[in-house]
């Protein structure tokens, strides 16, 4: 007899439990290895910590009641219950420090789109070291993980989180347009985008093209000096922390897989500086993403710079099948 | 079924490029369009059944239009050419617009029978308007935010059978000509919006082939103006 489970939830079998189970180890390996700590918190929290951490209403998508009628939510991702982790038990430690995960995380899926409800993120979190040595010491991390997965091929894109908001700010388009703006920015609507810009006054066809180049700028460190051409101060300063940061990789070898990326925006909410996004050539979807969140912890209570990345483990397998059958 | 478990997709972003060709209304306007920008499309324009055609520096992968989002989102297609009406109707995909590319021209309407004011009527007596569509989204999203209610009614096939029998009050439909509402004695009530072609891409191509994507992009950009 069949029994349903939810849309978006699934059973593991042993072959790929297997698998799987080998994939998580050299994560965890890897991790371990370079000093950060494994810790688990609970699927559950209150909401009101929870939302926290992510100041839209997006925070989690499965709320519901105990029983002294206390608001619960499944935590949409592990970045969030280890902010609040730091706070709570580590305030006064010594920093940096250095933590790692391998955990599942909830969120709402759409219907009928082969979207996980449940998924396993394994990442890490590096709380107390500012940029740009923050940023390079994770994105080194994450390169050994793609590597221990054996996707020599995979590359991170990197980009400035604060270079919109800056930007749209020097313009001065703020409120509604600012975030109609965004928004066409974060899905990537060229066409919208320049639209939106054109109709909002004072902002001329040369503002409106220079808007748009910049979002289509990715590749080497090349690409930072274009868009310093295109000039402006939100220009220059975005591409001061880019250029600080690739210089940095740079100068320790692993900066060969890293594209600077212009148009990358990242749609959580608590992202401040250096953003990550993960790509493997075997699939369509992103493998995962991070950055730095020097705000997020200040929401808790400790004022600390911080940086992570988490890599969706079930599509980090799926690619690493491919690439093992493209090598065979 | 799909292979491999959700959320993922399998494509590959290597060897050449993989176009998405909308066939249908759409057809005819992108092989001009591919032509003058150099790419070639005779063995599509044939008589051959097959769905793909190599042509070398590209791969031709004709489908439904509103099947082109799918194929993009998940990467089996690196980057399509679809209307704006598919894309906003299944705006949840994944998917960057990267140019407009101006030719399939045509407005997305609410029509009600001509002459008739079962539309204006049902919204005074009932509160509430039936309106059949194949485009239930774009149709809820625009009574939504003009603050009217509405039962969206889906329908696959030739919508203006709707109001004419009585299924629905009124229809929204995409108009090119007009030609058809008027034969069914329909008239435009409301204009919702404007749908031209659109140049998409796969989020992974995008960034991993960008180069290519940035070149065939600036192709198509030059071949639809001039």
């Amino acid at each position: 007899m069949i029994h349903r489970i939810p849309p978006g939830t699934r059973d593991i079998m042993p072959d790929e439990m297997r698998e799987l189970r080998r994939l998580h180890l050299a994560m965890i390996d890897v991790f371990e290895s370079r000093g950060y700590g494994e810790v688990a918190t609970p699927s559950i929290e209150y909401d009101d910590v929870l939302a926290r951490g992510d100041g839209r209403a997006a925070s989690s998508s499965y709320r519901f009641f105990d029983e002294r009628g206390d608001l619960l939510a499944l935590r949409s991702d592990m970045t969030v219950p280890i902010a609040r982790l730091v706070a709570s038990r580590y305030s006064g430690a010594e920093m940096p420090l250095r933590l790692c995960y391998l955990a599942n995380a909830f969120r709402a899926v759409r219907p009928q789109r082969g979207q996980m409800r449940e998924f396993a993120q394994a990442g890490i979190e590096l709380i107390g070291a500012s940029a740009p040595e923050g940023t390079v010491e994770i994105i080194e991390v994450l390169e050994a993980a793609l590597d221990a997965a054996g996707l020599n091929r995979a590359v991170i894109g990197l980009g400035d989180a604060d270079l919109y908001r800056q930007l749209l700010e020097e313009l001065g388009i703020e409120g509604e347009a600012r975030d109609a703006v965004l928004a066409r920015l974060a899905t990537h609507d060229l066409v919208g985008l320049e639209a939106e810009l054109s109709e909002i006054e004072g902002i001329g066809a040369e503002q409106v093209e220079t808007c748009v180049a910049l979002s289509q700028l990715r590749g080497g460190r090349e690409v930072l000096d274009r868009a310093l051409e295109m000039g402006g101060d939100a220009v220059q300063r975005a591409g001061a922390r880019l250029d600080e940061t690739y210089e940095e990789l740079d100068a320790r070898g692993v900066a060969d897989r890293v594209q600077i990326d212009l148009g990358l925006l990242r749609d959580l909410g608590y992202y401040s500086g250096a953003i990550l996004e993960v790509y493997d050539p075997a699939l369509g979807h992103i493998l995962g993403g991070g950055g730095r969140y020097d705000r997020l912890l200040r929401r808790f209570g400790v004022d600390l710079p911080a940086a992570g990345f988490a890599l969706y483990l079930e599509r980090v397998h799926v690619a690493q099948i491919e690439e093992e059958e493209r090598k065979s | 079924m799909s292979v491999g478990f959700a959320g993922t997709g399998r494509a590959k972003a290597e060897g050449p490029l993989k176009l998405a060709v909308p066939r249908g209304a759409l057809f005819e306007e992108t092989l001009d369009l591919l032509d003058a920008a150099g790419i070639e499309t005779a063995a599509v324009r044939g008589e051959s059944r097959a769905l793909i055609f190599d042509e070398g520096e590209i791969v031709l992968v004709t489908m439904r239009p509103s099947d082109v989002p799918t194929y993009v989102e998940a990467g089996a297609a690196d980057i399509g050419i679809t209307g704006k009406d598919v894309l906003l109707e299944q705006s949840d995909r994944m998917v960057y617009e990267l140019l407009d590319l101006g030719y399939g021209r045509c407005r997305m309407v609410l029509a009600g029978r001509a002459g008739d004011e079962r539309l204006g009527e049902s919204a005074r007596r009932l509160g509430m308007m039936r309106i059949a569509t194949k485009y239930p989204r774009i149709a809820e999203r625009h009574f939504e935010s003009t603050g009217r209610q509405v039962e969206v009614i889906e329908v696959k096939g030739s919508v203006e059978l709707a109001p004419l029998i009585g299924l629905a009050d009124g229809i929204v439909d995409l108009v090119a000509s007009g030609r058809t509402l008027e034969e069914n004695m329909l008239e435009v009530r409301e204009e919702i919006l404007e749908c031209t072609a659109r140049f998409v891409a796969n989020r992974v191509a995008h960034k991993l082939r960008g180069e290519e994507v940035d070149g065939l992009a600036a192709r198509l950009r030059e071949a639809s103006i001039g």
